[in-house]
């Protein structure tokens, strides 16, 4: 079963070739015999999804199914969670179970979908490598002594093992797309606003944006369908109608027009991605597709823009956990201002509290303008790149990271870290949608390639993906590791 | 511009975060290291560029002041440290 792309599994629940019971038993025994070597779920929800798929199988049989209901999925561990615990991949909330459903859990509930668990993610969301989990850092299927990307990092590793058929993440900063590069899987960031952000625990709050990981693309349009939408209670949602992702899948690509910019085929670039990544736009040129080069000229500021934007939004929303109403509290505070900087001292780890200091001081007084406005214009300029760049493309493709996969332990220096999200961070800057899709392998890594459309152009990407998909078959490659439980 | 020691336990003290001298010179490295890359950020002439807060642009959409959530202080408090007669529990704040 666990072959199957979550598409292919809809339909052999409708067919009656098995249950949702006997699928979502599958996938449990899956992660009980294989998680134990990727650390990929924090919690697994084993009891109450044999319930949902008991109550789904119910569902079926009355003939009140949807597309989706009974297949199992995982929730990156950010999403809140009703009675279930929501770590954050911090200890801060180490004990914090949720009291209320985020949006997206409640949409994927109504969809009849089941949820196996939590998945691991570095430390309030901020982190390349998912070396910043609290829990254990999560190993890449495709070779164990190899990071999966973050923050998302859990997601991507339990969709590549076969451990879950399609999860969700979250992306501030690629943290969709380059965990989905690095496994070899499908993972879409939608326009910022798209889907509502109700209960995803805040890190930047205009950057932060959920969206779906599976194998395919079609699945991902599946997934996008049911998350997307208005809702009240996120006053960024945006109030505008849902498109059918699927209906759109199979238009032709004939007179596309793709850009390539120049920036994303620069210095640091691995030459073996940069071989996959062209290699890819021949396939698109053979389906009828145009080509040209673009410029987006700011990208080389983005990452500097991000790392005042992104700790200044971090170190407001993250001020809330002060060992008070939530999450952890130091033993025998001597008094209040000894209650709050220990509880914090105590519950963040090292790269979270780097960020809220960073965020802090840029938006100190005597700082504040040569950081923050000076990065907010940068960003409008960086928008803007896109924008013109739209003006004369449909699409733009590119590396999703400069690199395959790092070693675990490879990267010590925070900076280092950072300058991996070159190619996806200006796309959370500008709030425009991307998608990484599996093209290849780099010494044995799997690399993504990386489509961006501009804003609400989800249903384009997909369709661009798809085709893709149609005609070349790495996004169904599996790692040798999810052979060996099969 | 040059990150200090005193840069550091400046932002320490308002995020209210504890740290110890050595963390605090851990923290001066990192964080001269890290403004030092957004420091190129000074290179680009930004002149009458309005600032860009939200990606699309969109105001604070307002909605009518009705009552819509219920009181739901039991369950919210379940989760918290310390609580008693639903007040949340702090060391005594004034003698």
């Amino acid at each position: 079963m666990y072959e199957k792309t979550l598409t292919q599994l809809a339909a052999a629940l409708k067919s009656g070739e098995f249950s949702s019971r006997e699928l979502t038993a599958h996938y449990l025994q899956r992660i009980e015999k294989a998680d134990g070597k990727l650390n990929s779920f924090i919690s697994v929800t084993a009891e109450q999804a044999l319930k949902q798929a008991e109550i789904a199988d119910n569902d079926r049989a009355a003939g009140k199914a949807g597309l989706l209901t009974g297949i199992p999925l995982a929730l990156k561990d950010i999403f809140c969670t009703k009675d279930v615990k929501t770590s954050c991949g911090s200890k801060m909330l180490d004990n914090f179970i949720a009291p209320y459903n985020a949006t997206v859990v409640e949409k994927l509930n109504a969809a009849g979908t089941i949820s196996l668990g939590k998945t691991n993610m570095d430390e309030f969301a901020m982190g390349s490598s998912n070396e910043n989990s609290y829990y254990g850092p999560v190993k890449n299927p495709w070779d164990l002594k190899a990071v999966p990307g973050g923050s998302s990092g859990g997601s991507a590793a339990a969709v590549a093992a076969g451990l879950v058929p399609a999860a969700m993440g979250t992306d501030t900063g690629g943290s969709i797309r380059q965990p989905a590069a690095f496994c070899g899987i499908t993972g879409l960031k939608p326009t910022y606003g798209r889907v509502s952000r109700f209960g995803i625990i805040a890190y930047a709050s205009s950057l932060d944006q959920a969206g779906p990981m599976a194998r395919s693309a079609e699945d991902c349009a599946h997934l996008l369908g049911i998350i997307a939408g208005h809702d009240g209670r996120d006053s960024t949602s945006v109030a505008r109608g849902v498109p059918d992702y699927v209906e759109n899948l199979n238009a032709p690509l004939s007179g596309l027009k793709i850009g390539l910019p120049k920036e994303y085929f620069g210095d640091g670039l691995d030459p073996e991605v940069e071989k996959a990544v062209r290699e890819a736009v021949k396939v698109y040129e053979s389906l009828g597709a145009t080509v040209r080069d673009v410029s987006l000229p700011h990208t080389h500021y983005a990452i500097p823009a991000y790392y005042v934007i992104a700790p200044a939004e971090a170190s407001s929303n993250l001020s809330r956990y002060d060992g008070v109403r939530f999450g952890h509290r130091c033993e025998n505070p001597s008094d209040l201002i000894d209650l709050y900087t220990r509880s914090r001292a105590e519950g963040f780890g090292e790269e979270v509290k780097r960020r809220i200091l960073i965020g802090t001081h840029t938006l100190s007084e005597g700082f504040f303008d040569a950081y923050y406005t000076k990065a907010q214009q940068v960003r409008r300029l960086i928008r803007q790149d896109f924008l013109d760049a739209f003006e004369d493309v449909d699409v733009l493709m590119g590396p999703a990271s400069p690199t395959p996969a790092f070693d675990l332990g490879a990267k010590k220096d925070p900076v280092s870290m950072y300058l991996q999200d070159i190619y996806t961070i200006a796309i959370n800057l500008a709030g425009i949608p991307g998608i990484s899709v599996p093209a290849g392998l780099a010494g044995g890594r799997p690399v993504g390639l990386q489509i961006l459309g501009t804003h609400f152009a989800e249903a384009q990407l997909l369709n661009v993906a798809h085709q893709f998909q149609q005609a070349t078959d790495w996004h169904l490659q599996r790692p040798a590791f999810a052979e060996e439980y099969a | 511009m040059a990150i200090e020691d005193s840069h550091v336990r400046r932002a320490a003290h308002l995020a209210r975060l504890a740290i110890s001298d050595d963390q605090a010179s851990g923290f001066v490295d990192d964080l001269s290291r890290i403004l030092e890359m957004v420091d190129q950020l000074q290179s680009i002439d930004t002149e009458g560029v309005m600032p860009l807060s939200h990606p699309l642009d969109a105001t604070q959409r307002l909605r009518a002041d009705e009552v819509t959530e219920s009181n739901q202080r039991d369950t919210f408090q379940r989760c918290a440290p310390a609580v008693e007669n639903g007040l949340y529990l702090v060391p005594r704040v004034v003698e």
